[in-house]
Formats: C-alpha cells, structure tokens, sequence
C-alpha cells in the first residue's frame, strides 16, 4: 500500500515535469491560433526531446530533424552542431530526456494509463524489435539523407517523411485542421503517417512506449550515452538483496540491479521506491 | 563500500560535445537549422 502510494507519488512528478516541459517548449500560442509556426531566433537552437519544428506551438528545433536537414544539405555532409547537442545533452543525462523531457514519451505514458486493456510487459520478439531503432537511425536519419539527394543536391528527411509519428501528431493534425490551403494537399503520404501513429496509439495502450522502445532514434542516441552519462541510476551492489523487484516493476523491461546503465532505461525512477533495501539512486553519484 | 565517482567520461564527452557546437556554428550549420526550421516541413507533417 505504502510502495504503491510512493510509486504514484514518483510517477506524479515525473509526468507534472514532462508536462511543464511541454508546455513551455510549445508555447507559442498563436502558431495554434492561426495554423501557422513559429519563425523567430530561438528555433536556432534544438531542444532535447522528440518535439516536431512544425508543431504550431514549437519554440525550438527538433535534434533529429536538424540533423537530417544538415547532413542533407548540399553543402554538409556531417553536423557538428547537432551531433554536438546530442554529446552534451547524452553526457550529462542520456535517456533521462526520454523519461522526463519529451512531449511524445508523455503521450505515450498517458495513453499506457488508459485501463481496461489488458497490458503486456513483454513478448516474444520483443528483444529483437529493440534493435530496429538502431537500424532506423542508421538508415533513415543517416545513410538515406545522406546518399539520396534530388536535382538540386538536398537530401530528403526520410525519418520525418516516412516515420516519424511525433510530426504527425504535432505537427500534421493541428496545421491540417487550421489551415485550409494545406488541406487541400493532403495525399498518400500523410493517410500513411496517420496510420503510423494510430498503430503507435493502439499499441500504446497495451505495450508501454512502444515508439521509445522500437522506433526512436533519439532514443537509440541516448541510450548509447547512458553508458557514460553523469546523471544515472547506480544500483549499491552491498546493499542489494536481489529480490528481482526493481525488475518487475520495470515498464521499460531492464534488470536495473543488474544493469543500472542499460540502454533502455529511460531513468523514469520507479525502481528507486520498489527497491525494498534503498540500493537504487538516481543521480550524478552513488548515494 | 560505497563508491563516489567523479563523472569524468560524461566531462570530458561534455567538452567535446560543446566544441563540436561551436565549430558548427562557425561554419554555419546554425543558419541552416533555423531556415529548415521556421517553414513548414511538409514533409514532417505528411504532406511534402
């Protein structure tokens, strides 16, 4: 009773975070109001979750659409600029963003709390799937941008063109429904992306993040930073019992006791109150 | 026993993270993040 009050306490300030993060990332208001984006200097700068630059209310840019616009460009083939966010932001917290920080893990999170689907932890094939998002970083935010470029030498966002569902939701629905003449242009692409999401959606109400887990390639970034990030999980080998808790209650299915730095984790601190002998922390040192 | 650790990779990889920053900014990646970014990529959101 007590550890279910605490674990509600933990999750209720992880999802107030990543709702004021949200809000205050998105907060250009008449971008909603009149079906158009923001165009001032702050989108200079990325922010450090999945948050889509076409998202009417979007004040910064999204890391994985700069970096498919930069290395697509006809006069880079790589980013410093981006890569270099990514090597801070994954050095100091890695997917601790994807736990607290981005707008698409929240709306994943909240769709995962709608009951009376009955809910699966994991499944045959589920550790195999988790290596797809490497692969889709790899070749659609990398090597496709990269190599495939049109006449005029620029290279296609094939992540945000074909993949991405965080565009879609923030971006396609709101601009669609405000602004008529790009109604009119709506095709194959954008039924096709509609469908993306709404299997994201379905599957999210049974799998927990399915999008984290399989598809995202910011995920896959950070989760290789998590390796070495300053802010992590430490797990006190003296004081473990190894009871397996921290596993069981684990959504995102690592042994936390086990592998406190797993590329999964996405540092959401539930195993922190399951843990029954205070072994788990989450900071920048070992408590 | 209890081990306090200084996070010197996550340090160090901070560094490299802001010079590689700055050399893009000097070579103008910037301005390329910003012209993608204040149109709307139709292509982000279905269309393009």
């Amino acid at each position: 009773m007590v550890k279910d009050k605490n674990r509600t306490k933990k999750e209720s300030l992880r999802h107030t975070v990543q709702g004021l993060w949200t809000v205050a990332t998105n907060s250009f208001v008449t971008g909603f109001l009149k079906g158009k984006i923001y165009t001032g200097p702050l989108k200079n700068l990325c922010v450090p979750g999945m948050n889509c630059y076409s998202c009417p209310g979007a004040l910064g840019s999204c890391p994985i659409g700069a970096l498919q616009s930069v290395i697509g460009d006809r006069n880079y083939s790589f980013t410093f600029y981006v890569v270099g966010f990514l090597m801070l932001v994954g050095a100091i917290c890695g997917r601790f963003v994807c736990g607290w920080l981005c707008p698409f893990g929240l709306f994943q999170d909240l769709l995962h709390k709608i009951p009376f689907f009955k809910k699966t932890g994991t499944f045959k094939g589920d550790r195999i799937l988790r290596k797809l998002k490497y692969i889709i970083l790899a070749v659609f935010v990398v090597i496709l941008p990269m190599c495939v470029a049109d006449a005029v030498g620029i290279g296609d966002p094939w992540f945000c063109k074909y993949i991405c569902p965080v565009g879609t939701l923030e971006g396609g629905i709101p601009l669609v429904l405000l602004n008529e003449g790009l109604r009119q242009t709506v095709g194959f692409l954008y039924t096709w992306k509609i469908a993306i999401l709404l299997i994201l959606i379905l599957l999210s109400l049974i799998i927990y993040r399915p999008f984290c887990k399989y598809l995202c390639p910011l995920g896959a970034i950070y989760g290789a930073f998590n390796k070495l990030s300053a802010v992590s999980l430490h797990c006190d080998k003296s004081k473990c019992v190894s009871c397996g808790n921290c596993n069981k209650v684990c959504k995102m299915g690592v042994y936390p006791a086990e592998e406190p730095r797993s590329a999964e984790c996405i540092k959401c601190g539930l195993c922190i109150k399951e843990c029954p002998a205070d072994a788990l922390n989450l900071g920048v040192k070992n408590k | 026993m209890k081990k306090k650790e200084f996070p010197i990779k996550a340090l160090v990889t901070s560094l490299i993270g802001v010079a590689f920053m700055a050399f893009g900014i000097y070579r103008g990646e910037m301005a390329t993040v910003l012209a993608k970014a204040i149109r709307i990529c139709l292509e982000c959101i279905g269309i393009g």
